[in-house]
């Protein structure tokens, strides 16, 4: 800086040197700022999310708040904020990102809707979604979701006993299995284009397990009529197992004498089971179930056997090898 | 090649100004380093105003890591760059894409010690030696520390080139590790990791076709980076 701006000729005019070197000077800062620009901007852009949005609490109520009784199983632990259980969800239908199918999934229609009934039952026929939910007593249930991917939720669902529904299909003898079909409409679904898993989606429970008084179809939410990204208008919630065995937007539920295929079994047999019991003491082949984090909190906490579900289900699996039957 | 971009104007009249007042590209390095700390300026942002949504420690060792995984690859590119586009500045920046790339690779290996396992010694102890996926991050970690200690020119002059380079190799090695970090880490979507698996192995055929060309023409100058 020394030699031109210690003998300044005039206040007027900038010495020649100066203007040339403060020229040099604010063009090599400007080169320097488009190169932080566009090196910040590729990496924000390659290793960066955008945040979730803002998830609007406009879905229609089910039911009125004081027709429910006391849940039938409630958990003594914080429930999950909707915000995230609205925002965070492995939905691959809209998308492969946990942020993905809050965005995407408007396009999902879950009026008018229908679901067929067929397979191993005396009444094969088409239900209407309306027609379906009148049929039962809406009642809230309080779960704990563990995902597969070891982190997990409370969520407060608002539907009815999966039992309830097998009673009234009339299943008959031969049934022995229940399976549930998702929605496979690539207009309504964008991530069906991507081949990522074999579409259309499908979950199966044995039906004792179905028959178990845990294992709910919900409808709804906190209350309220399921997001889409949340698999409106009916899912299966079975909270002691995986997220994954919880099938979203069905449109059919078949009863059959041989146990049915489901999704991510056929994607990764070596990974995912048809069971997927939540079980501490069964790995995935490529990380630990033995913890999990739970929505909201920053270390992990234990898993529990069957999810802590234990008492009601661990009678269905007696005598079974659950590591080989993961 | 030659650098018209850094004495343009300047070179012309020249009466009051040194010959070298400003170092060829002087803009480049700061520029990479500020744009650079822009991915963790903008996780820290999200972090203090709680937009990483619903699960934020995942995001931040996925988003950590996946810029030290770009920053490697892209020091990994500097020469080959050069050599295929004669970008001569490519190779002036790789030291410091390493090195942005180790400050990375730590934040995200620091996250999972700290925040994700809490320092359970057990747990991460039966991560490394049980699960693969966390090995080979593990592995790619541990390897990257000696690059990091023998960055500097000192180093180069101590260890002598040869040697010096032939460490540096491991570089190489350590990007493989962490593409299989990643490859393993994704739940079945392997798009992501295979675009890096891409561009590493097409750094991989422009190093090949170049060691071919030299064993062909074993004289040839290596002025180019001048």
């Amino acid at each position: 800086m020394g030699r031109a701006a210690s003998e300044p000729p005039g206040r007027e005019i900038t010495p020649e040197g100066l203007f040339v070197r403060r020229r040099e000077f604010l063009k090599t800062g400007a080169r320097g700022a488009a190169t932080a620009a566009v090196t910040g901007a590729s990496l924000v852009w390659l290793s960066g999310k955008a945040p979730p949005p803002d998830v609007p609490e406009t879905q229609p109520a089910l039911a009125e708040p004081v027709a429910l009784g006391a849940p039938a199983f409630t958990v003594d632990e914080p429930q999950t904020p909707f915000q995230a259980v609205a925002s965070y969800n492995n939905y691959y239908e809209f998308g492969l990102d946990k942020g993905d199918p809050v965005r995407t999934a408007s396009t999902l229609r879950p009026r008018p809707w229908t679901i067929s009934v067929e397979g191993d039952v005396l009444k094969p026929r088409t239900i209407d979604i309306d027609t379906l939910l009148q049929w039962f007593p809406l009642e809230e249930r309080v779960y704990r979701m563990r995902c597969v991917e070891a982190w997990s939720m409370v969520i407060p669902w608002l539907g009815f006993p999966l039992s309830a529904l097998v009673d009234r299909l009339e299943p008959t003898g031969n049934a022995k299995f229940i399976e549930f079909t998702t929605l496979n409409d690539p207009e309504q679904m964008p991530g069906l284009r991507i081949p990522v898993l074999e579409w259309p989606y499908v979950e199966g429970l044995r039906l004792d397990e179905a028959r178990n008084p845990l294992a709910f179809m919900a409808a709804g939410l906190y209350g309220k009529m399921l997001p889409n990204q949340n698999g409106a208008p009916l899912r299966l919630v079975a909270p002691w197992k995986y997220g994954f065995k919880g099938a979203k937007s069905i449109v059919k539920i078949r009863f059959t004498s041989t146990q049915p295929r489901n999704t991510w079994n056929v994607a990764a047999p070596n990974e995912y089971g048809f069971y997927a019991n939540v079980n501490p003491a069964v790995d995935h082949p490529r990380w630990s179930q033995a913890a999990e984090r739970r929505i909201g909190e920053l270390t992990r906490r234990p898993t529990l056997p069957f999810n802590g579900y234990a008492n009601e289900v661990a009678s269905l699996y007696a005598g079974m090898d659950l590591r080989r039957s993961f | 090649m030659a650098t018209p971009a850094a004495r343009p104007l300047g070179a012309q009249p020249g009466a009051t100004r040194p010959a070298r007042s400003t170092p060829p590209d002087a803009w480049l390095k700061p520029g990479i380093f500020v744009g650079s700390l822009v991915p963790l300026a903008y996780l820290v942002w999200r972090a203090a105003t709680n937009r990483l949504g619903a699960n934020p420690i995942a995001e931040i060792e996925n988003e950590l890591g996946l810029a030290g995984l770009i920053l490697l690859v892209a020091s990994l590119a500097c020469s080959p760059a050069r050599r295929a586009f004669g970008w001569t500045w490519a190779p002036r920046v790789r030291r410091e894409l390493g090195l942005l790339a180790f400050f990375y690779a730590s934040l995200h290996v620091a996250v999972y010690i700290f925040i994700d396992q809490a320092l359970n010694v057990s747990a991460m102890t039966a991560d490394v030696l049980k699960r693969p996926f966390i090995t080979v991050g593990f592995a790619a970690m541990v390897l990257l520390i000696p690059l990091a200690l023998t960055s500097t020119k000192q180093s180069i002059r101590r260890m002598g080139f040869k040697r010096w380079q032939r460490l540096h190799y491991l570089a190489y090695v350590a990007a493989i590790l962490v593409v299989i970090h990643f490859f393993w880490r994704v739940k079945i979507d392997v798009s992501q990791p295979l675009i890096y698996a891409y561009v590493l192995a097409s750094l991989f055929v422009i190093r090949a076709g170049v060691w071919l060309l030299q064993k062909r023409r074993p004289a040839r100058p290596v002025a180019g980076a001048g």
